[in-house]
């Protein structure tokens, strides 16, 4: 039997640890036939151990979003991996002290604007450094955590959540004639190294199992791999600008 | 593997990770106190011993690794 990504050419960023969801879509896509080429932010070395732990070794290529000449050679470095790609993972997030858990309204500018740039704005950065590879029927996903409400402790990471759904929207818009995908993954918690970083969001998930109709496991990033690697297949062919919800079902509820 | 060994092994990983020292890398000291190492440092050097020693090192447990000393004994009884 075949796999659902086989022979697809995936880019993963945001591999940290064997707890990111980056690591878990990797592992699923692999399983399902992908060929996976990784991209790692600052601690290189700690992200090709992570990568050696994938049912295949992946390869992996530094990247900052940030960084204009790590996006202008992003396609060249890919290359020499896969002759192209079906497609690309974005789970890059980051914001200071300041913007998570802190007084949402005493953040400064500088701290919100560097939280956007590399939460939201990436989003554009990443996938216009990918376009020379990226043909008809091509899927962009990225990872998000539903901004159309507020919540405790997420703060400016949730207004660049929302930034982020707004980019993934008008890069669909950009990208359909071109017969590329845009779409987000709205996950709930899951317990990573990014969410521990998140002081007060435990709270979150501790109702999230308790609400959600078909339950939540924080320790299990599994749904939302298999997820990611969905959206990344050719079964949703007419999906776009859209917020594909894998939170057990609380976004439904009111109470 | 003897408590020596593993102290010594666990000295270099935090040496090349953290680029603390070795010979500063001892049984007393913690990790976050003493030698100044942020939690994504504790992370690859967890991911290091994992490899070097043969142990699996969950999230959970790592926080209650203060010292070297909790760390190589962690080590010992679970490698």
């Amino acid at each position: 039997m075949s796999g659902l990504l086989e022979g697809k050419r995936i880019l993963i960023t945001g591999v940290i640890t064997d707890s990111s969801i980056a690591f878990h879509t990797a592992r699923v896509a692999q399983q399902q036939g992908a060929q996976v080429v990784l991209t790692g932010f600052g601690r290189l070395k700690l992200v090709e151990r992570i990568a050696a732990r994938l049912p295949e070794k992946a390869p992996v290529i530094e990247l900052d979003v940030t960084n204009d000449q790590h996006l202008a050679g992003l396609a060249d470095s890919v290359s020499e991996h896969v002759d192209g790609l079906d497609g690309v993972v974005h789970s890059i997030g980051y914001a200071p002290e300041s913007c998570l858990g802190a007084e949402f309204m005493a953040a400064p500018w500088e701290d919100v604007s560097n939280t956007l740039q590399i939460s939201a704005y990436s989003l554009n950065s990443l996938t216009r450094a990918c376009l020379p590879l990226l043909g008809e029927g091509a899927s962009v996903v990225g990872m998000d955590f539903d901004a159309r409400v507020a919540w405790p402790a997420y703060d400016w990471m949730g207004v660049a959540k929302a930034a982020l759904e707004s980019t993934s929207r008008y890069l669909a818009r950009e990208l359909g004639p071109r017969g590329i995908r845009v779409n987000l993954v709205s996950a709930g918690p899951v317990r990573t190294m990014a969410a521990k970083s998140i002081p007060g969001f435990q709270q979150l998930e501790d109702t999230w199992g308790e609400r959600a109709p078909l339950g939540w496991d924080v320790e299990d990033p599994e749904p939302v791999g298999r997820t990611v690697c969905t959206v990344l297949s050719d079964w949703l062919p007419k999906t776009t600008g859209s917020m594909i919800m894998t939170d057990g079902g609380f976004h439904a509820l009111g109470a | 593997m003897a408590n020596e060994e593993i102290t010594s092994g666990l000295a270099s990983i935090v040496e090349e990770v953290a680029g603390v020292d070795a010979e500063e890398v001892s049984v007393e000291k913690s990790f976050v106190d003493d030698l100044d190492i942020d939690s994504l440092s504790m992370v690859e050097i967890a991911v290091q011993a994992e490899d070097k020693f043969g142990v699996k090192i969950p999230d959970d447990e790592l926080a209650n690794l203060k010292t070297v000393g909790d760390a190589v004994d962690y080590i010992v009884k679970n490698a």
